[in-house]
């Protein structure tokens, strides 16, 4: 399927994937994200319940700190 | 739209602005000299001299509360700015029951677990409210990499990569150019609506 990551096209080998699975395949271990898919806000505790499709459009922010 | 439209439109709105350190205290005084309607600002720390070389404070405050000083040095710029100072430390129920009547609220915290909970918050909470938020503004130099970047109601504004630390310190420059991104959005916004 073929998804936008950060406004990049991403081409992966799988028909459906979950949050958390798209996580791991991209390795962001990074502790502090915020996951919007489509402009709907995916909270932490849904990561494994909610699937991404084709042609979703999928934010992953790194929280940093600093201010 | 000329200035004194600009500025007659703007005092229809009230801004809430969630911490009063480098971000938050320049944002604040960007918004106070364009003459927002209302501001609510909440923080619960104390000036300190490391503070001063970027936070909109002087010297001669050290060790006040921030959110006292801040009324003060803002009053002095346009005291026909409404200001709502919460003198408290922000949580889940906190920025819910403070924000509730914002238009658009300002993520100016330094810790990313703060950012974090925020955004959650307002995501959640209060999906129709546009929130700005300020990430990756450390070290000096490379102003090109200063972006605004919008997802529906969120916008990021900085580098979105560089993170604090001994080697990358957050320093007036980069700091208030992101602050004053910030308050540039929010103008955006509101102008817009």
């Amino acid at each position: 399927m073929e998804i936008t990551l950060n406004n990049r096209i991403e081409i992966i080998d799988r028909q459906t994937l979950t949050v958390k699975e798209l996580l791991d395949y991209k390795t962001f271990t990074f502790k502090l994200l915020v996951v919007k898919i489509n402009g709907d806000f995916v909270k932490k505790e849904n990561y494994e319940g909610r699937e991404v499709h084709d042609g979703d459009d999928v934010m992953v922010l790194h929280l940093i700190s600093g201010g | 739209m000329d200035y004194i439209a600009i500025k007659t439109k703007l005092q229809n709105y009230t801004v809430g602005i969630a911490g009063a350190g480098g971000l938050g205290s320049n944002c604040a005084a960007a918004l106070v000299r364009v003459g927002i309607g209302k501001l609510i600002i909440a923080d619960f720390d104390v000036i300190e001299e490391s503070n001063l070389n970027r936070q909109f404070y002087f010297r001669d405050q050290l060790g006040e509360k921030k959110v006292l000083a801040l009324r003060q040095n803002l009053e002095r710029i346009n005291p026909d700015v409404e200001l709502e100072m919460h003198d408290c430390k922000l949580g889940h129920e906190e920025i819910i029951s403070i924000y509730h009547s914002c238009d658009v609220i300002v993520e100016a915290f330094d810790k990313a677990e703060m950012k974090q909970m925020i955004i959650d918050t307002v995501l959640t909470e209060f999906p129709e409210k546009s929130l700005v938020v300020g990430l990756g503004l450390a070290g000096f130099g490379q102003s090109n990499s200063i972006r605004l970047h919008q997802n529906g109601k969120m916008y990021i504004c900085g580098d979105r990569q560089t993170e604090t630390s001994t080697t990358w310190p957050p320093i007036a420059p980069r700091v208030g150019m992101v602050a004053h991104m910030q308050a540039n959005t929010v103008l955006e916004i509101l102008l817009n609506k």
